[in-house]
């Protein structure tokens, strides 16, 4: 049997091993998701059917990302990079498994144990105090499957930024700025159907988009019948798209650290 | 190696210190330029660091120029406004973060024992804890906050006296030092509940977030919260409203909007005792 499903089941128990520590990022979340909740209903009020959406729409939006930011990283950064940083990499790259599909599997594992912990208490919380949509079992169904594809998509952006390392020996700036894209370009600070004209086209087609901008869509009922897989395509591409350049930068990498010295 | 190369930075500062035995403002110095050195030997990262830095802070700004190409009116304020209050936010919360933002990391010190270390220097803890991995990364959050307030200020419609003048000074430092004291206040809780950090971020960051908007569009008990329990809303929401003239939707008297000094002697003065406290009750985990 692969050794993958082990290290995916230890990745989700390291990120569930400290749950008054996951709870107290939840109730993070949960204080931005009402704060950022009010702003959004002060425009809604101005504009009731802005982008699309109205006011219920835009505040389960809100709370959604909220609940996301955890089994998404969207704040970026992956426990690789230290390890290229101090040179155990070199371990890893010595396993019987692939680098990008260890660390795939730990980082799936990741996001299953923030979902499990960090993913109910913003959503609960929003239901309780404001109007919220919920999907239907359909619906719910169809969500799983974005938010899964949305991981993938971002475990990719997160694998090929952590390469990096390899060649800047830090990944600090890099990770900041792709913070900055991953803020903006997600729908994390406003969403992206708020976005005027061009500048909302493309955030629209962009892999951010596929990371909670998708996932929620599907989430809120946005994407049905032949849209939904049109979404869901939407995210495998990127997905596929950025696995595929995390193949090709680990194949690099191999040499690049022969040259480094190990 | 980026650690080894930090980890000799610290103990040359620290074999520094007691030859010169500077006051706690002069050890900041000292080792807040210590460790800019340290980061200096990353140049590439630093500069990338701090344009991020600069950039994220500026999504916000970029949010609220968003919303309003959606709406010339937000829950009653315009544009130059609403800037004008993440201008000075932004401000108080840059400079809060710069001097004292590293004191969140207390809970990680207990865990990993660097606080005991950090005990037996004959520098103060907090000046240490705040001087901790200090990066000219967190001055790139102050080029976004004044640029939006230079933007904002002359597209004011307020006859500008010098009360007003006087009191975007005084609000953008009583807001700092409200700030620093929420900072502090908040790694002190981590004496006791060493987990606490993920939660408090929701009072050091969520309330700059906060004070970024107009309180006219939070729920009426949820201001209340703001003011009175952790007085966010002294930031820059009262002394705005004497800025900008307008009523107070708590219908608070006049003399609130001259109260931020007072609060932030008030929080910081809170602040210390809850850091003694912390201090003294602290029992290292003995790893």
């Amino acid at each position: 049997m692969s050794a993958l499903p082990w290290v995916w089941w230890y990745g989700f128990r390291r990120h569930t091993a400290y749950p008054i520590g996951s709870l107290a990022e939840a109730l993070t979340n949960t204080a931005f998701g009402f704060m950022r909740a009010y702003v959004l209903i002060a425009l809604w009020h101005e504009r009731p059917a802005l982008g699309g959406y109205d006011a219920t729409d835009a505040v389960t939006f809100c709370f959604l990302t909220q609940a996301l930011i955890g089994p998404l990283q969207i704040f970026g950064g992956m426990e690789l990079t230290e390890r290229i940083r101090s040179g155990d990499v070199a371990i890893d790259l010595h396993r019987p498994v692939g680098l990008q599909g260890w660390w795939l599997a730990d980082d799936l594992g990741r996001a299953a144990g923030s979902l499990a912990l960090r993913g109910g208490p913003p959503l609960l919380a929003g239901a309780l105090a404001f109007p919220f949509r919920w999907p239907g079992p359909a619906g719910t169904a169809a969500f799983a499957a974005a938010v899964l594809l949305g991981a993938l998509v971002g475990f990719g952006l997160r694998y090929v930024v952590a390469l990096g390392t390899f060649w800047l020996h830090d990944d600090r700036g890099l990770n900041a700025v792709t913070l900055v894209m991953s803020l903006f370009l997600s729908g994390m600070i406003l969403p992206l159907v708020v976005l005027p004209g061009r500048l909302g086209a493309l955030a629209r087609a962009l892999p951010w988009a596929a990371q909670i901008q998708v996932p929620a869509d599907v989430f809120l009922g946005r994407r049905t019948g032949a849209d939904l897989p049109a979404a869901l395509a939407f995210q495998a591409a990127w997905a596929a798209a950025l696995l595929a350049a995390g193949w090709l930068l680990t194949r690099a990498v191999r040499r690049r650290l022969v040259i480094h010295g190990g | 190696m980026a650690e080894a190369a930090a980890g000799t930075a610290g103990s040359a500062a620290a074999g520094a210190v007691p030859r010169r035995s500077p006051g706690p403002l002069g050890a900041y110095a000292l080792l807040a330029w210590t460790w800019t050195r340290a980061a200096a030997r990353y140049p590439a990262s630093m500069v990338l660091l701090a344009l991020a830095t600069g950039a994220v802070g500026a999504l916000d700004a970029a949010a609220i120029g968003l919303l309003f190409t959606r709406a010339p009116r937000i829950a009653g304020f315009e544009v130059a406004e609403v800037l004008f209050l993440y201008g000075t936010s932004a401000l108080s919360f840059a400079v809060s973060d710069i001097l004292l933002g590293t004191t969140e990391r207390l809970g990680q010190h207990v865990r990993l024992g660097t606080l005991d270390a950090m005990l037996v220097r004959p520098v103060s803890p907090l000046v240490q804890v705040a001087a901790e991995e200090f990066t000219p990364r967190r001055f790139g959050k102050l080029v976004p906050a004044v640029g939006v307030l230079a933007l904002a200020l002359p597209r004011l419609d307020v006859p500008w006296t010098p009360g007003r003048a006087a009191m975007v000074a005084l609000m953008v430092v009583s807001g700092a030092a409200i700030f620093g004291g929420i900072w502090v206040l908040t790694g002190a809780v981590q004496f006791v509940l060493v987990d606490s950090h993920g939660a408090t971020k929701s009072l050091t960051y969520g309330g700059a977030f906060l004070t970024q908007y107009p309180m006219t569009m939070f729920a009426r008990d949820f201001v209340r919260a703001v003011t009175f329990v952790v007085p966010l809303a002294f930031v820059n929401w009262q002394p705005a409203l004497y800025v900008l003239d307008r009523p107070d939707p708590l219908g608070l008297p006049g003399a609130a909007r001259f109260a931020s000094p007072a609060v932030a002697a008030a929080v910081c003065a809170a602040a210390a005792a809850a850091w003694r406290a912390g201090l003294r009750h602290y029992r290292s985990t003995g790893s």
